[in-house]
């Protein structure tokens, strides 16, 4: 790692937050902490208010009530890194380019530090010598780790991601999480995800969000570092509750809003 | 293969215009044939290259300055929502009063010259770049402007890094029907009151029942108008390689 983010990683707070949608309460004085240098997942049935959740904490949702501060009370706004669902590389741009944008939309002078550090992050993700390509050269599982590049070349403490390997096959999320959970390391990260097995795999807590309004469920604490095997069988039977569990919320949610 | 398509048709459009005038034995004054019109371009030619160089200096003209003003005035629109509110609806209505109305008050102010249709055909043109623009700069990806957020860019850094990179594609679609549209100002403008131009041949050719020059120069103009929009659309193309790479990745998936 060329910084150590666990020494300045700091908690999240999120207290009291609600939003509205339509006259409906999304969720309602939602509490929520994510802890320093650690990963935290969240699950929940499709349109149960995940990804507004993130979106609230990265200060992306004007509407909502409530703001995410640090352990001090300071506002984490500009302390954020975000991967989206998309890769949201810009279509003109070279792999490189992409890495380098953040510091161009802040007016940083263009450093050749900076683009050695991005042509490393690229190699690190596994891009060496695909430097010079647009997206449209790059398959999606490529994309996404130039996104991950571009992720990790921000160097924030906290890094917020929103089902971000949901679109690759099977192989490619198996190999970008693992890739992710090693660049994740120290970083206070939220990972809003469909996928049960790769919450257990990733998180250090696991939450379910549930009902509406939504509420979250107590943490589910895996045992062991991530990445996990997945074939450990005390996660494959951690793996059977979270299905049960959101099954359930599944169906609540079914009931309440038909 | 395209280039041979384009001679076929070519070559079937002159065929039929000489059938239909050696099966009507419609009088040469009032439609000739290809022959003499050939005859007529090749024996003017002077006279048709020296009016289409100050049709042509109209046309160029026009597009680079109503694609600059219309570029400017989209970048404004977009980025400050109070002169979006003022300004869009003096465009639309600007848009609604004819162009071909006000031709004869601009011969008026700006004279019998090059002004006058230079103005014209860069009053014809500002609209569609404008709006094709303004477009373009309006639909940015929603998730690129959240990531340009995050990243702590301010609005005017996003604008020139995101939005108007992005908005490129609109605008060059905007161009090429701005492209298309630039020769019709330039000649209205012409036939309205001009002392030079392609447009003001024809008239003279036409009130002398010279049609066959005035067919010359007819042709002479259209030959102009589809060079130029190939340039153009090759220029764009050439500027913008990644839009094609982006079209081609989504007719695949």
């Amino acid at each position: 790692m060329p910084s150590n983010p666990s020494t300045d990683a700091p908690s999240v707070y999120l207290r009291a937050a609600s939003l509205g949608y339509a006259g409906a309460a999304v969720f309602d004085a939602l509490d929520l902490i994510l802890p320093a240098g650690e990963t935290t997942c969240l699950l929940g049935p499709s349109g149960v208010g995940k990804t507004s959740l993130l979106r609230l904490i990265a200060g992306l949702l004007p509407g909502a009530e409530g703001q995410a501060v640090d352990d001090r009370g300071q506002t984490i706004g500009g302390r954020i890194a975000y991967l989206a669902q998309q890769d949201l590389l810009l279509p003109w741009l070279s792999a490189l380019d992409n890495v380098t944008l953040g510091g161009r939309l802040r007016g940083e002078r263009a450093a050749p530090a900076a683009t050695d550090r991005a042509r490393g992050l690229l190699a690190r993700v596994g891009l060496a010598g695909r430097e010079d390509d647009r997206p449209a050269k790059l398959s999606g599982g490529m994309r996404q780790r130039v996104a991950l590049a571009r992720t990790l070349m921000e160097d924030r403490p906290i890094v917020l991601m929103d089902e971000p390997f949901s679109s690759l096959d099977a192989i490619t999320r198996y190999e970008l999480q693992g890739l992710a959970a090693d660049c994740l390391v120290g970083r206070t990260a939220l990972l809003v995800t469909h996928d049960p097995l790769e919450a257990l795999r990733l998180g250090h807590r696991v939450l379910v969000m549930a009902g509406t309004p939504a509420r979250l469920e107590a943490p589910l604490v895996p045992a062991g570092q991530p990445p996990r095997d997945p074939a450990d069988t005390h996660l494959l039977a951690l793996q059977a509750e979270l299905l049960n569990r959101l099954g359930q919320a599944k169906r609540a949610q079914g009931a309440g809003a038909p | 293969m395209k280039a041979l398509r384009i001679l076929a048709i070519g070559a079937g459009l002159l065929l039929a215009w000489q059938a239909v005038v050696s099966l009507t034995g419609v009088a040469h004054y009032i439609l000739p044939g290809p022959l003499r019109v050939a005859r007529a371009a090749v024996a003017n030619i002077d006279v048709l290259l020296g009016h289409a160089a100050v049709t042509g200096a109209e046309i160029l003209l026009g597009l680079l300055l109503g694609c600059l003003l219309g570029c400017a005035s989209a970048i404004l629109v977009a980025s400050f929502p109070p002169v979006r509110r003022w300004l869009l609806p003096v465009l639309v209505v600007s848009q609604a009063i004819p162009v071909f109305a006000l031709a004869p008050v601009l011969v008026l102010w700006l004279g019998y010259g090059l002004l006058s249709k230079v103005a014209m055909a860069t009053l014809i043109i500002y609209f569609p770049v404008t709006a094709a623009f303004f477009d373009g700069l309006r639909r940015t990806e929603p998730g690129w402007l959240d990531l340009a957020r995050t990243m702590g860019g301010n609005r005017a850094r996003i604008l020139r890094h995101i939005r108007i990179p992005a908005a490129l594609p609109a605008l060059s679609s905007g161009i090429r029907v701005a492209t298309a549209v630039a020769p019709i100002g330039a000649v209205v403008g012409e036939w309205v009151g001009s002392s030079a131009g392609l447009g003001y041949l024809m008239l003279q050719a036409n009130a002398r029942l010279q049609v066959d020059t005035m067919f010359a120069a007819l042709l002479l103009l259209a030959f102009m108008a589809v060079g130029l929009y190939y340039s153009v659309d090759a220029a764009l193309r050439l500027a913008l390689p990644w839009q094609a790479e982006e079209t081609a990745n989504t007719a695949e998936n």
